[in-house]
């Protein structure tokens, strides 16, 4: 199943290469965590990091943050070895971090600040982050999207030009989410390389220029949204009631169960609907869609994202 | 090393200790407790060794007078009417009574197995036939709190020292805050010496406070220099701070930490001398009572206040406690994890 659109070798993408990866391992234990990843990441770029849990996504994107080191493998940040100017030059939002206890918004910026030798102006990230009525409150009593806020403050106060987001919008309302991608897509158009993990097709739709979808530790495709769709599928999704399909029909393995009704992938949409009303179908609830990330990630990985 | 970045963190950790009313609250009050607790205890002439109970109708009747019954005139003694009988003898069975004395049927009763009351006895044969005779003791004597107190200051400073920069790393790094802060240019070095300055003045102003206020309300001596005394203060506080730093380099459970300060923090309890001189002990004890850092600043601090040395005179305790300090700080930087895995 293991295809790759572009090949990174090929001299297909003109601009400069950010991050650099060559067969990527991780081991924890007997667990093999990232088994032989390759990835180029141009600069200005947005890649996504797409795959159900499990698949190895957060131990990839901390490999590539120097937070974990690589069993075997290389990771080039612009040519060297992640060292002393990655970390001043890279922005790092975890998924889970904690602050530290009694600090207002105001000071964790500031105390971020100091920790590098270029910072911004903290009244600037501020204001970039929508943080600026809530400078003074204590961090522990903010809500879910401001706390999402001031981490990617903090991430954003050494002007890094690489950004590495790690789910940052689980657990958000819509709502919040939405502010955050507006937030990203600002961020963006600085030229901001940025690495994101997501569990949401729409987020990665919505953001990303290149998607990497993970599964057990590999790379199973990667390539622009529509790249990839174009790639996988010709045809269309037909959608119908459960009831509306004989039960011959349902075991015969062309439909799958979408919430009460059943989906199924077709090339030519025309025979499909012939052979459908030849068998007596009731086609009076019948929807017909086009792709989506979603069916590409279930048909590639076999499980629904949220599982 | 970056000083700017030291800076930060210290401030950053300072200003999360003042705001945490109630770890702030339990640093003030527990020495404050101590110093009242050692003033009401202490208060008087001092500390009475001995009790004597003494027949009488009533609780509060009026005893004889010294020149009556010689043995009233007993110094550092506390003699308490007891109206019944009964009850007396069983205070002298659990040892809250040392003695217990009718005039009126010119007996005594007394506990075969205490000590105390073993040498009342001794000295009640004194006060009838045999009057022993007084020998005078030349010289200054040291009261038991003038050696108590930097005992009870340099346990409270280990408590204080141990657990408050060894759990508050292990609670960063459980949180993973030193995740965090381990993806910006901050190096372990940094942040280990942000940790150790910003409980070093914790420390010395809540111990300063005390030693004053404990000065100002018992009165005890001090014959050597005040700013010496600081700097053994200050050099003993690094090196416990630093076994603390070093006991929460790697350890990612908070029970764990837990668990080794304690095994830590109890032998100095014990051994260093905090209640007790510990002179006479068996060997393989004296040894482990070097081997510890409270055992150099008491006995530097009390050679200061008690006979007036000089930094020169207790430069061995110092070294010990700069090599303390530098092992374990050089251990916890290279042992040092960011992460909890």
């Amino acid at each position: 199943m293991l295809f790759r659109l572009f090949s990174s070798g090929e001299n297909v993408n003109p601009e400069p290469i950010a991050l650099s990866v060559r067969q990527l391992h991780k081991h924890f234990g007997d667990i093999h965590a990232v088994r032989g990843i390759d990835l180029d990441i141009a600069v200005g770029e947005c890649l996504g990091l797409l795959g159900p849990n499990g698949a190895g996504k957060t131990t990839t994107v901390e490999l590539l943050e120097g937070i974990q080191v690589p069993s075997r493998g290389s990771v080039v940040y612009r040519g060297e070895a992640l060292g002393p100017r990655f970390r001043a030059e890279a922005g790092i939002q975890f998924q889970h971090t904690a602050l530290q206890d009694f600090l207002t918004v105001r000071e964790h910026l500031t105390l971020f600040a100091r920790l590098y030798d270029a910072p911004l102006p903290v009244d600037e990230v501020l204001q970039r982050c929508a943080l600026e009525a809530l400078s003074d409150r204590d961090a522990r009593k903010l809500s879910g999207g401001q706390r999402q806020r001031l981490l990617l403050g903090i991430a954003l106060i050494n002007d890094p030009a690489v950004l590495f987001l790690d789910e940052p919008t689980t657990g958000l309302d819509p709502q919040a989410r939405r502010n955050f991608w507006s937030l990203v897509k600002s961020i963006k158009a600085d030229g901001k390389t940025v690495v994101l993990t997501t569990h949401y097709m729409e987020e990665a739709y919505q953001l990303c220029d290149r998607i990497a979808i993970m599964d057990h530790g590999r790379i199973i495709a990667q390539g622009t949204p529509s790249e990839l769709l174009a790639h996988h599928f010709g045809g269309a999704v037909l959608s119908l009631p459960q009831t509306a399909l004989s039960a011959e029909q349902r075991a015969a393995g062309d439909w799958r169960a979408a919430g009460d009704r059943m989906e199924s992938v077709v090339a030519d949409v025309d025979a499909a609907l012939t052979a459908l009303r030849r068998s007596g179908t009731s086609l009076q609830q019948l929807l017909i869609r086009e792709h989506t990330l979603e069916d590409l990630f279930i048909e590639l990985t076999g499980e629904a994202l949220r599982s | 090393m970056k000083l700017q970045r030291v800076i930060a963190i210290t401030h950053a950790r300072n200003v999360e200790f003042l705001r945490d009313r109630s770890a702030l609250g339990w640093n003030l009050l527990l020495p404050v407790l101590l110093v009242l607790g050692l003033a009401t205890i202490f208060s008087g002439d001092g500390q009475a060794l001995y009790k004597v109970g003494v027949v009488a109708e009533s609780p509060d009747a009026v005893l004889p007078v010294a020149e009556v019954e010689p043995l009233m005139g007993l110094a550092f003694t506390d003699f308490v009417a007891q109206a019944d009988h009964a009850r007396a003898l069983r205070l002298v069975e659990r040892h809250q009574l040392d003695l217990l004395v009718d005039f009126g049927s010119r007996r005594y009763w007394v506990n075969s197995s205490s000590p105390k009351g073993y040498s009342l006895v001794r000295m009640l044969a004194g006060f009838d036939d045999r009057p022993l005779e007084r020998a005078v003791v030349s010289g200054e004597q040291t009261r038991y709190v003038d050696w108590l107190v930097p005992g009870i200051l340099g346990m409270n400073m280990m408590f204080s020292c141990l657990f408050g920069v060894g759990y508050v790393i292990v609670r960063y790094r459980k949180a993973g805050y030193l995740k965090r802060l381990s993806a910006t240019p901050v190096r372990a070095a940094e942040f280990l010496v942000a940790q150790v300055l910003s409980r070093l003045l914790v420390i010395m102003v809540v111990t300063c406070g005390v030693f004053v206020a404990t000065e100002w309300i018992i009165g005890f001596p001090v014959v050597g220099s005040h700013a010496a005394l600081l700097v053994v203060a200050l050099l003993g506080a690094i090196a416990m701070i630093a076994m603390g730093v070093a006991v929460a380099a790697r350890t990612t459970s908070e029970e764990l930490a837990n668990g080794l300060l304690n095994l830590v923090t109890w032998p100095m309890m014990m051994v260093s001398g905090v209640w007790f001189s510990i002179e006479g002990a068996p060997t393989p004890v004296l040894w482990l009572a070097q081997a510890l850092p409270l055992t150099h600043l008491l006995e530097a601090a009390r050679g200061i206040m008690l006979d007036g040395d000089s930094l020169m005179a207790v430069s061995g305790h110092l070294l010990v406690l700069a090599g303390i300090a530098v092992a374990c700080l050089g251990l916890g930087a290279w042992g040092f994890r960011w992460r909890e895995r």
